[in-house]
């Protein structure tokens, strides 16, 4: 199987289009002048998970924060449903903002108010009546799964719960965007799971567009179906997430696949790993394969085509945006011979293969 | 003691009652907004107004920093003018509340600086407004501090009450100083010290447990 093509959303299909957007923040006080966004064009599909991954610092959160207004784009423009966001007044802020949810870090909910009344905020600030605001608030509540939570306030909830109030709230006023700034980053690996199932449902059954950006690869992994890789400000890979993942292009995208477990080498063979062979060396290969090829019984194939003994260093089989996807890293002897018979294999079968080197 | 100055122990814990809750109310009552206007008019913050801020900050503080007996005599002319008269409970008010003003706008603005910037953040990206900000989640916000700080201004105010008393002022001061100290009455002065010291526990344990009652950080149960 190949990389298909990416092609991006057509402007009418898209929610958010950032166009040759840059951020530039002037020097003031003591912290000097930085470009923390560099023309990033970028379009993000009506009804798609679209992830934004890059390192602290990348310029993630500024990029987040101009799809409603927050920050304004020193250079370029950012189109929200047509919509120029960095052209509206205060007043066309606000209203935009009525129709993107928000979703943050550390949930910022109100410590005042009960879990219903920091739902209800929103909706107190676009000025709904009570009546209207405790009909709208019960369903919500239901979605998240906390509607026997109501009266409580929000020291009196976990990490999880919180965030599921934070995306109740930022669903209350109906938006048809959900912007979501490291929203699993101050969660366990299981509640994270949990959240981002409840963000794939609620993408699925109201048609939410949800735009977010992590540092996480499992996050992106879990949820997306495009994502875009930024790095220092710039946009240095895109694509459907399955093909970012299956072929990372840039360095920065292999690096931060490297932190994914079966894609970690064990430190004894990455530390004895040389660049070139020698005799009697063996190759350390990673095997990638995904769709019918990660169905088959591949190993007990390779073994009998290669002939040779075939270690496996590590593996798994996962799946990416719902397609099944295995990687494993083998090691056979590195003669011209044994290769060769290997590569045959490879080729047939139609497994995408990256020499990580050589072990004596 | 005679019950004559008993009845006069009474009169003056009203009086100094009187002053404190005046001073207290309209102090805080112009205080509040200049805290708010100090805490939020930074630069980049809901109100913009980098100059004013320092302008007012200055104002607050010099007013801070002048010693109150200083104030009293300071603006003899501006409490003539308001009240008709330069001593009395009624005179005394009025440095009182001057010294209220910039004392309640600094605790204001304290209370408010320590909300998290997540929440104006997150409520920005509702759509809100500054002013739905300062009401809906600023002021809400901080009622627990906001709480404490009336506590301090009140029992900062019982301890100024007592000063003007030394100007003439009224109140329990001013009891203290003409009987206790200056007729030699030491038992007199016990008492005002006493009732000085009753009120502003009284008020410390009424505020710290309202402010306690409002406070929706931690778990409870
Ligand atoms: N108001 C500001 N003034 C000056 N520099 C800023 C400002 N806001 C952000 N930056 C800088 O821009 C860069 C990108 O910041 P941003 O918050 O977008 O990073 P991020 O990718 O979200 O990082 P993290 O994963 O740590 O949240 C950083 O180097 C930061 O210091
Ligand atoms: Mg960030």
């Amino acid at each position: 199987m190949s990389v298909s093509a990416y092609t991006a959303p057509a402007p009418g299909d898209a929610a958010v289009i950032f166009d040759g957007v840059s951020k530039h923040f002037a020097a003031s006080g003591k912290s000097g002048a930085f470009t923390a966004l560099d023309t990033v064009s970028l379009s993000v599909g009506r009804g798609s998970i679209t992830g934004i991954i890059g390192r602290s610092g990348a310029g993630k959160s500024t990029l987040i924060r101009l799809v409603n207004g927050l920050e304004k784009p020193t250079g370029g423009t950012v189109l929200v449903d047509g919509v120029d966001v960095g052209a509206l007044d205060e007043a066309g802020l606000r209203e935009l903002r009525r129709s993107v949810g928000m979703i943050f870090q550390h949930f910022n909910l109100l410590s005042s108010r009960t879990v219903f009344g920091n739902v209800a905020l929103p909706l107190e600030i676009a000025g709904m009546d009570k009546q209207a605001i405790e009909k709208r608030v019960r369903p919500l509540l239901d979605l998240v799964g906390l509607a026997d939570k109501h009266g409580r306030y929000p020291a009196e909830l976990s990490g999880g719960q919180k965030q599921r109030i934070g995306i109740a709230r930022a669903l209350a006023t109906e938006p048809k965007l959900l912007l979501s700034d490291e929203a699993t980053s101050a969660l366990d690996p299981e509640t994270t799971q949990s959240i981002l199932e409840l963000l794939k449902r609620i993408n699925a059954d109201l048609g939410l567009t949800v735009l977010l950006i992590t540092h996480e690869m499992e996050v992106v992994k879990a949820v997306t179906s495009d994502v875009a890789v930024i790095d220092h400000g710039r946009i240095v890979e895109r694509g459907h997430t399955f093909d970012v993942f299956t072929h990372p292009r840039h360095e920065t995208t292999r690096a931060m696949l490297s932190g994914l477990p079966g894609s970690k080498l064990p430190d004894a063979v990455s530390r004895g790993l040389k660049p070139q062979a020698d005799d009697g060396d063996r190759a350390v290969v990673r095997l990638t394969f995904f769709g019918a090829a990660a169905e088959r019984p591949l190993i007990s194939q390779l073994i009998k085509s290669v002939g040779a003994e075939v270690n496996i260093i590590a593996g798994t089989i996962d799946e990416i945006g719902g397609r099944p996807y295995g990687s494993l890293v083998v090691a056979y002897g590195a003669d011209a011979e044994t290769a060769g018979r290997a590569e045959r294999f490879f080729t047939e079968n139609g497994l995408v293969t990256e020499v990580l080197g050589y072990v004596a | 003691m005679s019950p004559d100055l008993l009845l006069r122990i009474g009169s003056a814990t009203l009086d100094t009652l009187y002053m404190v809750a005046i001073a207290g109310l309209i102090g805080s009552l112009i205080g509040l907004p200049i805290g708010i206007f100090l805490a939020t008019s930074g630069k980049g913050e809901l109100f913009p107004a980098p100059t004013t801020n320092r302008i007012v900050g200055l104002i607050v503080n010099a007013a801070r920093s002048t010693p109150f007996i200083i104030l009293v005599v300071a603006i003899i002319p501006f409490t003539r003018l308001i009240t008709g008269t330069s001593i009395g409970t009624k005179a005394a008010i009025v440095p009182l509340t001057i010294a209220t003003i910039p004392f309640v706008a600094r605790l204001v603005e304290a209370a408010i600086r320590e909300i998290d910037k997540g929440l104006i953040e997150a409520a920005r990206a509702m759509g809100a407004t500054p002013m739905q900000i300062v009401f809906k989640v600023l002021l809400a916000e901080a009622r627990p501090a906001l709480t404490l700080a009336l506590t301090m201004t009140i029992v900062s105010l019982i301890g100024y009450s007592a000063m003007v008393g030394a100007v003439g002022g009224g109140g329990l001061g001013d009891l203290g100083i003409r009987y206790g100290y200056q007729r030699f009455m030491p038992d007199v002065m016990l008492v005002v010290v006493i009732v000085l010291i009753v009120l502003v526990q009284l008020v410390q344990s009424a505020g710290d447990g309202l402010a306690r009652h409002f406070d929706r950080r931690s778990r409870k149960n």
